[in-house]
């Protein structure tokens, strides 16, 4: 669309830009404050300088967390992506059953996130739960609170069954806008299914696909109050992921200057990885 | 895939999506006596003891109370103040509007663990630590940018002849605004509200670190109860369960705008 040339619009940005600045900017400062700064409390600050910011670079623990997140944030977009493609292909198009689908598959998005947690470590004790007790009554060997790998499985589970419905929902959108002509050309032309997933359907979604990938990288990146409620990051450090682990500096050690340090690298990074996702997708756009 | 078997993938799917909510809803209807002594699939003691409690304890209904009102009014204040916002972004350009854009889209980036700190002793100091307003007001860091990035896609689907024409009939901006406008974008101010609801209703973060009494959101009670009285699990089973319905209830208001409304707006 064509846009007019008017500075005046700022007026109508102003009061989204006062409550947002509100809530980032103060408390943006003050974890650079610091991050910056040794102190005791009182308010009586000491200038540390990159002190913190070495330490947290250097420290094998923000490593291992890191590479913790990285694999985890890989696995579940590498599941939830195709999963959801697949299940947003195969969804009615037309009649009741479309709102049914929607409403069942949305309704793991709309759960609080420590119940989603407490959900799945019900579902998951090995005893008295629905999967822990199936799986250890078909011969696997299942304990979620004292293996790593049943951990990591649950947490993985756990979160492609919470997020992928938003992959889905998006994909549906992005397929309810191809018109129907497109469909009755391709079948004319004689296209196999291969053909129609590759030229027509899988450009129509691509916007919506690079909407949902940036949105679950940021969420998962982030990740903090399911994988608590589920593991409490363990057993032993198995699965605290980055969001966990500057918690448990920042409020648990009360270790402030290394937790900000830390902080502003972790805000970094999903700044970084966003602001490439953001320009290629204005780029796509533009075209 | 066949016509035939084209409806196995979403059955299957939902199947998954079901079975974890039956097993917290199934049991919430068991005793603890029943969940401690063993696995069953149906509750053999059918029983409403858990959610009496709930619903006669003050500190559990006042939780429920609590997060529905901060949802409320956060997803309220939002889409009022994103509203306009959206608008200017959709139809003009303006100094640094590209720069403004992506600083408001990197709050909805920023971890709130980074933030949970700061927050508090910023409400502290405002005096505002503990009420409904707080934590309204703290979610609009990642739901105003939310808000206007979904506005924004539903805005720039209207065309601007719609705009242009109104003025030429002698419509002010604001009368233009409220009467015609927004009445064009009510889905995409449906799949909105929606959204900020979502993220409101689901963040338990920040909701718990600016409350410690009077306005301790459900997510919150649920915590401390699970660690404080022991492992009471049907009690913590029938709170989560609870917890499902007033988003069962959104979705279902606002189903007919996801299915037509997602496509137009960008989200």
């Amino acid at each position: 669309m064509h846009k007019t040339q008017n500075n005046k619009a700022w007026w109508l940005v102003v009061p989204v830009l006062i409550l947002v600045a509100f809530n980032a900017f103060i408390p943006l400062m003050t974890v650079v404050n610091y991050a910056f700064q040794e102190t005791f409390g009182d308010n009586v600050f000491f200038w540390e300088g990159t002190t913190w910011f070495e330490q947290v670079l250097r420290s094998p623990r923000f490593h291992a967390s890191l590479i913790r997140q990285l694999v985890f944030t890989g696995m579940i977009i590498a599941i939830e992506v195709p999963l959801g493609i697949a299940v947003a292909l195969t969804m009615p198009r037309k009649g009741l059953w479309v709102s049914v689908c929607l409403v069942l598959m949305a309704l793991p998005l709309l759960i609080p996130w420590n119940v989603v947690g407490a959900m799945w470590n019900i579902f998951a004790l090995p005893d008295i739960g629905l999967l822990g007790y199936t799986l250890n009554s078909m011969g696997i060997d299942f304990n979620f609170t004292r293996q790593p790998i049943s951990a990591w499985m649950t947490t993985v589970v756990m979160d492609v069954w919470h997020w992928t419905s938003l992959i889905v929902l998006l994909c549906y959108a992005g397929l309810s806008s191809i018109p129907d002509d497109y469909y009755q050309a391709a079948h004319i032309d004689g296209a196999s299914r291969w053909a129609i997933f590759r030229y027509i359907q899988l450009p129509k979604m691509k916007r919506v696909l690079t909407i949902a990938i940036l949105l679950r990288f940021m969420d998962s990146f982030m990740i903090y109050t399911e994988p608590f409620v589920l593991t409490g990051g363990g057993p032993g450090n198995t699965t605290t992921f980055l969001s966990i682990d500057l918690v448990k500096i920042a409020l648990g050690q009360f270790d402030l200057g290394p937790a900000a340090a830390m902080s502003l690298v972790y805000f970094l990074m999903v700044l970084l990885v966003c602001w490439a996702f953001y320009t290629i997708m204005m780029r796509n756009e533009e075209q | 895939m066949t016509r035939s078997t084209k409806w196995l993938v979403p059955t299957l799917y939902i199947l998954f999506l079901m079975l974890p909510i039956y097993g917290l809803v199934s049991m919430s209807f068991k005793t603890t006596t029943e969940i401690l002594g063993g696995f069953s699939f149906f509750p053999q003691e059918f029983t409403l003891a858990n959610y009496k409690v709930i619903f006669t304890d003050p500190t559990w209904y006042n939780g429920y109370i609590n997060s529905i009102i901060y949802v409320v009014i956060n997803t309220l204040l939002s889409v009022t103040v994103a509203l306009p916002a959206a608008y200017a972004f959709s139809r003009y350009r303006f100094l640094g509007d590209k720069h403004l854009f992506f600083w408001l889209l990197t709050n909805r980036m920023a971890p709130p663990a980074v933030f949970a700190l700061p927050f508090f002793q910023l409400y502290s100091a405002i005096n505002l630590f503990d009420t409904h307003l707080a934590v309204a007001l703290a979610h609009c860091l990642f739901n105003i940018p939310l808000a206007v990035w979904i506005l924004e896609g539903f805005m720039s689907g209207v065309p601007k002849e719609l705009d242009e024409t109104a003025f030429l009939d002698g419509y002010s901006f604001s009368r233009f605004f409220i009467r015609i406008f927004i009445p064009t974008i009510a889905a995409g101010i449906g799949v909105t509200m929606f959204f900020c609801f979502m993220y409101s209703w689901v963040e338990l973060l920040l909701a718990k670190t600016l409350t410690s009494v009077d306005a301790k959101p459900i997510a919150a009670t649920m915590t401390r109860t699970a660690s404080s009285s022991g492992y009471e699990l049907g009690l913590l089973a029938a709170a989560g369960s609870l917890t499902i319905i007033p988003g069962a209830i959104v979705i279902y208001f606002v189903r007919n705008y996801i299915a037509k409304g997602f496509a137009l707006g960008r989200v």
